[in-house]
This record gives C-alpha cells, structure tokens and sequence, in this order.
C-alpha cells in the first residue's frame, strides 16, 4: 500500500520539475521517504534476519509467520511516525538549501551573459570561477524517449487488466518456449534404442522433434516459487504426447540457508541429469545416461532438502526422496513396460514402504582458481529398490567435474573453453528368475516363457549382482561471439560378465560401446541456435556407426537466468 | 508364478542401504543448521552486481562497509557467469545493489535462489535495485525481439550520468542506515561530502563538453545515451544495428556515410566489445576512438571510483572532439 504511495508521488514530480537539479533533488528526498518505510515495517517483518530465527524449529518458524503477519504494527507507529516528521524537517531545510544554491546558479549565469552580451569582445568565461562556468542549460534536455507513460517497474503493481508481459521481473509468471528439432540420418540399422539412447535423442532418419518445452515459473509468494516444465512430443508415427518434466514449488526464505523442493523435479545427480535438452552442448544424451539412468534420465514425485554450507567457497548438500517407480527411473522399480530386462521379466513387487523410495544424496562444491577460472565437482548417488524382486536393490554412483576458462574480457560470453566430465557406475541386484510362468516346467508355444540356451525348458536365472560403468569427457571451445566447436568421447561398458549372460548369451544393454562426437555450434543470438554433431558410434558385436545430425534450437519468451 | 523366488514375501527387514546415508545426511544438516550462524561482524557486506554501483556504494559507506562487486570491471554486464563463488558470497552479505531494469537478468536470478539470503530478498532494505527512482529512457512501446535484445524496462546503462548517481547514493545511504542505525550520521556526512564533490566535478566536466554541446558521438552499443544526455551530446548511431546483432559490411558502409555527414568525431570503445569496428571506422574515416568504460576500473587509471572515471571519460572526449576529423 505504501509503495503505490511512491508511484503516485513519482510522475507527479516529473512533470513538475522542469530543471533537472530540481528534480534529481526531489526524487532523493522521495525515495528516502520510500526507503525509509520498509526499514520501519521491518520491526515486524517475520523473515528478517534475527538470528533466533535459525535457532527455532521449523515449526516455530511457520508459527511465528503466521503471528508476524497479522499483528499490527500498533508499538513502533507512534516512533516510526516520530522518526518520519524528522526526516521531513530535515528534507525540506536540505530542500530549500539546494533551491537557493541553485538560484544562485542561475543568477550568476545571468550576470554572465548580460556581461558577455553587453562585451562581445570577450572570448570565454573564467573557467576558474566555480559559479561562473558553464551550466547545464537543463530546459534543454532531450525528451526521453517512450515516457509519458511513467512505467517505474518494481513499483508498479500488476492489475488483472495489464498485459502480462513476456519478460523476466514485469509480470506474474516467466513464461517461455524452447523448441529443438533435429534432422539427419545414420548408417545404423536401429538408431531408436540402438546409437541413439536417450529419449529426446534423434530418432529416425529424417526429422526429430527432439523436445518442445513450455516453462512457466515465477514467484508464489513471499515464501515460495514455481516452476513448471512442460514437454510436448510428436512421436515418429505423428502422435502427439505430453509430459510433465518438471513441476515444483520451492521455499525462498527457509533459515538456515536450507531450501525445502516438493514435486516432480530432475533428480540431483550429476550434471547432464539436471539439464533440459535445450541447455545441452550435444545434440544428444551421453551413452552413460541413457544406459544407467534411463533413456529419459532420473526424475519423479518426490521432496528435496537442499542446504548450502556456510563456508567461504560454494558446497552445498542436497537430498532428493523421490518415488522409485516409473519409467523415469527405470534401473529402479520399472516394469519395462512388460519386457524382458536383464533376461528377467520385470515387476513391481514392493509394498510401498518408505525404503522403497529413491534416495539421491548430492554434495557439490566449487572453486574459482582464478578470476577466469572455475572449477565445479560433486558427487551423486542414487540409490533405491528395482523392479527385478521384492529384495533388490540398484545403487548408482556418480562422479562430476565441471572446469570453465572465460577471461574477464569477454565479449557477449565468448571466448570460452569449458570441460565437462562425469562417470558413473551402477551395481544392479537382480533378483532369481524362473520362465516357468505357468507351473508346467514346459516353454509355452506362444514364447512368452524365454528359452535362451534352447534347451526347451524354460530359463531359470539366479539371484546375483552386476555392474555396469560408463563415463563421457566433453571440450568446448568458444571461439569467436556466436561459435563453440566441441568434441566428446565417451564410453560405456560392462565391469563381468554377468552369470545370466554366461547362460543365455551376452546382453546387448550391456555390451561395451564408445562414441565419438565433435560438433560445431552456432549462436545468432542467446535465442536461437544451429549444431551440426557428427556421432561416430562403435559398438561390441555390431560394429562402427556413422550419424550426421543438424540440430536446430529456438527461445521464445522469458529468457531464464544460466545456470553455472 | 508363486513359486518365483522372486515373488517371495518380502521379510520385514527395512534395513535398506539407502537409511545410513539419508540419516547422515540429515545429522550433518542439523549440525550445520546450528553451526552456520555466522559471528556478528562490525562491518556491513555489501555485494554489488558491477564496479560502478560498489564505487558510488564505497563512496557512502566508507570504513563501515565492504563492499565487493560480482562482474569485473572490464566485463559485459550482460554476460557475467553465475559463478558459484558469487552464490556463496551472497549468501553471506547484508546488502545487495543492482543495476536493474534486467542489466543482470541473464545470471543475477540463479545466484540469488542459491544464496538463499533473506536480507537481499526483494523489499528489504538490504536489496536495492539502482534503477528504481531512474528516470528511465527508451522503454520500449512494444516488445519484438526482431528487434534485438530489448530491455523491457528500458535502457539500464543510467549509471554513468552524474544526477543518476546522486540519486542512487541517496537511497544507498538511507538503505545503509536502515541496516546499521548507528552509523546513520557517518552515511549522511559521507553522502553530503559526495555530492559536493559531485556537484563540483559536474561543473567542470559540463565546462569541458559544452563547446561540443549537440554534437553526435558513436558508440557500439546504445550504453551511452543517458551520458549524451547529462552532456548535451547525441548518440544517435550505434555500431551494432540491434541490441546484441553484430554490424554486417553494409551497415559499417553506412556508419562511414554517417560520420562524414555528420561530422562525427569520437567513438567509443569499450573492453568488452570488439575493437575491429571501431579500428575500421577509424581507418576509413579518422574518427577517434575514445577508450571508455561505465565501470571504475574497465579502464586502466580509474580504479579509484566513479567520480575518476568521469574525470577521465569527459577529458579524453573534450580532446577528441576538439579535432575535426582527419581523412
């Protein structure tokens, strides 16, 4: 209420003032008034700082915001008020102290030219002489460009009937659309599930969706804020689908720097899982992802508490609790869609206890080596029950490394050299397994009881454990405003083979692959970009692959803050 | 399917290896709940996003603040990395100043959700948005991104004109006092004694760029139109021909066209835009090229502040402007 006291006075005083020490005098005088109300209302305010704060439980916390916001201000008015008529006094004598001192200004001035006029030999003014040099002749100054409407931002409070304009800090809501679309083709016979893994990989030959997303996020309140991510995809057969990537709300003011996150949001792992297609420096998913997370990385439902460490450099603690069902957690309690996986046919066999859930502790930290250089590390877990028996379990681990060169003398960003690496690996219990799904100790003729050793009975698996390991390294180079070159190598494999592949055959999601990629990238401006990636694939029993990809990447919208 | 073993009753046996780590990981938020009150310390910490907002913020603070600005000095504004370093510093000051008017919306946002500070939260006298009480320039009618980069709320290079500045040293003054009630004489004697000098210096510097008054000069990017205007000067060609869109050969013709004709004299070159345009305009046509920075410190000499920086700005454009142009 008091701010739209400010953005009454404002204009007002604009149109007032014709000379511009005038006004510069007015709006310092009016905003210490507006500066000063605040400081006031803070006697009350809950979430200022006092260092009790920290020490209360959580529960105190939220009682005592609840009391902070309804009881009146009625104690400190009386002072508040007392203090404000001070300031005023004191104001108005500075007030009219700087009015005289620039009457006087302009007097002098006045003399002068009634002296250069009535003396036209004289070649210039004293500049020696403070008052008699030249002054601004502040009538002059040029009509700013697009006023008349005031439009303050921060003060102007948003009605229902404003437009909501599309542009960080103007409106309710930050909203933005990312669209990427890649087109090329490769020598592979499969490319879906075969070199290209991950979910918003290219797909076929020809023209991929690879992602659209629509993001809407803002500020709740004065405690929270939201964001919601929307994918939308046209499969190869043309048919349309929807996905809810991310949608959460997040605390703002919580002491103790802690942040409590509650949705669907990218599980913390590493630093590919928490990056949407659109802020990818590869047209596609590193092999290691796609293979050890899931085509479509690691997310779900879940809470997060994250907490920043109060040292001098950045480290910060976080830990995801999610639900470990789904197909965006699929080395966890996914069924496969009723595929055979690991030779096993998957189920969800849990009861739904709280150890059911995905667990995914994160510790990351962060040093600049120079003012040029950053470094960032971390490392991740996840760790929850699978899909393959009541008893197992799939605990993945993961290492990141993060290093960025950009001189202080950049131009728009650029240059820029960045290197980005991680390695996980991923220890799988699977769980025993026998084919005989109907009792009768005999394979059925419609296949759906697996014989791989053909030995026309069915297949009986052992409980046993397996790791699998991969890991990527990706250069890039910005070389000159609007171009990156980059290169990535990368590989995954398996650590033994397991005892299931020794009896029916080695696993083709387990077999050892690599893959190298350089690309060329290029940025008309921070909303637009074009990528060529060349991937050359290399698979065990498969062989050597060639895909060209062009990838093409649009912005519209509300231009989100980068993340480091 | 019964007899699969792997669809045995599960035994009451919660002893998942994920609890050890999730319990650990709670102990060490609690202890680090209570551990991470920091000491009370005499001296306010005030970030600033850039060099220019930490001199003026220097200016009124003095001994009782420290101040540290996040961009370097010689840095694009618009393009600073949200550097975790920063986040760990904001999350540790009393006091942010920004620019606004999404000077640093391209990072500032990111670091301020890291920071997790509520004393620089909007609002909160420790969180001054400079551009606040600015009267500011070139909003635009219609957001198009056609039309390049626009700034919604305008154009938010407004600090380097003297009468923004005062008006920014008056709020960071009441803003310091709000914070630390008993150094509230100190910050208004500082404050006075900076806009004395401010007072003073915009004299001199009006002095040594009236005889130039309405003369047009270039910059590369359209960052110098609230200077032009406390001077009386015009900047009403910019190299770049949108917001962020680099000059293409014909516009490099045109902007030779248009200094000859309007006999424009100095250009700008800033540390963080490319010198070759200014090089080549130079070359072709004998403008002079003006080493200019808004940031004490973007470049060599005026470290010391603001008010220095000016100093420098206006003597070496007085000098260039003084000549005509050379081919």
């Amino acid at each position: 209420m008091r701010v739209s006291v400010r953005t009454r006075s404002r204009p007002q005083s604009r149109v007032e003032s014709k000379c511009l020490s005038f006004e510069a005098v007015f709006w310092r005088d009016v905003d210490t008034m507006t500066r000063k109300l605040p400081a006031d209302e803070g006697h009350v305010h809950p979430i200022r700082g006092s260092r009790s704060f920290t020490q209360v439980s959580l529960a105190m916390t939220v009682l005592a915001l609840l009391a902070g916001i309804n009881v009146p201000a009625s104690a400190d008015d009386a002072q508040a008020l007392q203090q404000l008529r001070q300031q005023l006094d004191r104001m108005q004598a500075e007030f009219e102290k700087q009015q005289q001192l620039q009457r006087q200004q302009m007097d002098a001035i006045r003399r002068q030219i009634e002296t250069l006029q009535g003396k036209p030999g004289v070649q210039a003014p004293q500049p020696t002489a403070p008052p008699t040099s030249p002054t601004p002749s502040t009538t002059e100054a040029p009509k700013p460009v697009g006023t008349g409407n005031s439009t303050l931002d921060a003060g102007k409070a948003w009605s229902p009937s404003d437009p909501i304009r599309l542009q960080s800090g103007r409106s309710l809501l930050d909203i933005s659309l990312n669209g990427t679309l890649a087109t090329g083709g490769s020598t592979a016979s499969q490319i879906d599930g075969g070199t290209q893994l991950g979910g918003h990989d290219p797909k076929v030959n020809g023209f991929t969706l690879q992602s659209l997303e629509l993001s809407l996020s803002g500020m709740v309140d004065p405690y929270f804020r939201a964001t919601t991510d929307i994918a939308l995809h046209l499969d190869s057969s043309g048919e349309s689908s929807l996905e809810i990537e991310e949608a959460y709300m997040e605390t703002l003011s919580l002491p103790g720097k802690l942040t409590l996150r509650a949705g669907q949001f990218l599980t913390p792992f590493g630093r590919h899982n928490m990056q949407h297609v659109h802020e990818w420096s590869f047209v596609d998913s590193p092999v290691a992802h796609a293979r050890l997370l899931g085509p479509d990385g690691l997310r779900n439902l879940g809470g997060q508490i994250s907490w920043l460490m109060p040292f001098r450099f950045h480290s910060e603690l976080t830990l995801a609790v999610q639900n470990s069902a789904g197909e965006t957690a699929s080395s966890f309690r996914f069924d496969n869609e009723g595929e055979a996986r690991f030779h096993r046919q998957l189920g969800d066999l849990r009861a739904n206890r709280l150890g059911d859930l995905l667990f995914t502790p994160r510790w990351s930290t962060s040093f600049d080596l120079t003012d040029s250089q950053t470094i960032v590390v971390g490392a991740s877990s996840a760790i929850g029950p699978n899909a393959s028996g009541a008893e197992e379990q799939t605990r993945i681990h993961g290492a990141d490394l993060f290093w960025k060169w950009k001189p202080t003398r950049h131009q728009g960003g650029f240059p820029f050299v960045s290197w980005q690496s991680e390695a996980l690996i991923r220890r799988y219990q699977a769980g025993a397994f026998d084919w005989d799904l109907d009792g009768d100790g005999l394979v059925n003729a419609d296949g759906s009881e697996l014989d791989g050793n053909g030995d026309a009975l069915p297949d009986v698996l052992p409980r046993e454990t397996f790791q699998d390991y991969g890991f990527y390294s990706q250069l890039s180079y910005g070389f000159r405003r609007g171009w990156v070159v980059g290169i990535r190598g990368e590989m995954v494999d398996r650590r033994h083979q397991a005892i299931y592949e020794g009896l029916f055959g080695d696993d083709t999601d387990r077999l050892g692959r690599w893959r190298l990629s350089p690309n060329l990238t290029w940025h008309p401006t921070e909303f637009s970009r074009l990528r060529l990636q060349y991937n050359h694939d290399q698979r065990r029993q498969i062989g050597a692959d060639h895909s060209v990809w062009l990838q093409m990447d649009f912005s519209l919208g509300a231009h989100g803050a980068h993340k480091f | 399917m019964p007899d699969s073993p792997a669809l045995q009753p599960r035994k009451r046996r919660l002893a998942i290896a994920a609890w050890p780590s999730s319990v650990f990981g709670v102990l060490v938020v609690l202890v680090g709940v209570v551990i991470s009150m920091p000491p009370a310390s005499a001296q306010l910490k005030v970030a600033t996003t850039t060099a220019d907002l930490a001199s003026v913020a220097r200016e009124i603070g003095g001994p009782a603040v420290d101040v540290v600005a996040l961009a370097r000095p010689g840095e694009d504004p618009h393009f600073v990395d949200a550097k975790p370093s920063f986040i760990a510093r904001l999350s540790r000051v009393d006091m942010l100043i920004e620019g606004g008017a999404e000077l640093e919306s391209g990072w500032l946002p990111a670091l301020l959700l890291g920071a997790r500070n509520p004393k620089i939260a909007l609002r909160q006298p420790g969180r001054i948005r400079a551009n606040i009480g600015i009267e500011m320039l070139e909003i635009p009618t219609s957001l198009d991104r056609s039309q390049g980069d626009l700034h919604a709320s305008g154009n938010p290079h407004f600090l380097i004109a003297p009468s923004n500045m005062r008006i920014l040293a008056r709020r960071i003054a009441s803003g310091l006092e709000s914070l630390d009630a008993s150094n509230a004489r100190a910050f208004q004697d500082r404050l006075k004694s900076f806009e004395g000098r401010l007072d003073s210096k915009l004299l001199e510097w009006r002095s040594r760029l009236e005889p130039h008054r309405g003369r047009q000069i270039l910059g590369y990017h359209n960052s110098w139109i609230y200077f032009a205007r406390e001077f009386g000067l015009k900047v009403d060609f910019v190299i770049e021909p949108k917001p962020g869109i680099p000059p293409s050969a014909r516009r490099m013709a045109d902007l030779i066209t248009a200094i000859r004709e309007n006999d424009i004299r100095a250009v700008f070159v800033e540390p963080h835009v490319s010198r070759r345009f200014a090089e080549t305009l130079s070359q072709k046509t004998g403008i002079r090229m003006v080493m200019a920075s808004q940031y004490p410190g973007g470049i060599p000499g005026t470290e010391a502040g603001v008010i220095e920086l000016l100093d420098r700005l206006t003597g070496d454009l007085a000098r260039a402007l003084e000549q005509p142009l050379g081919k």
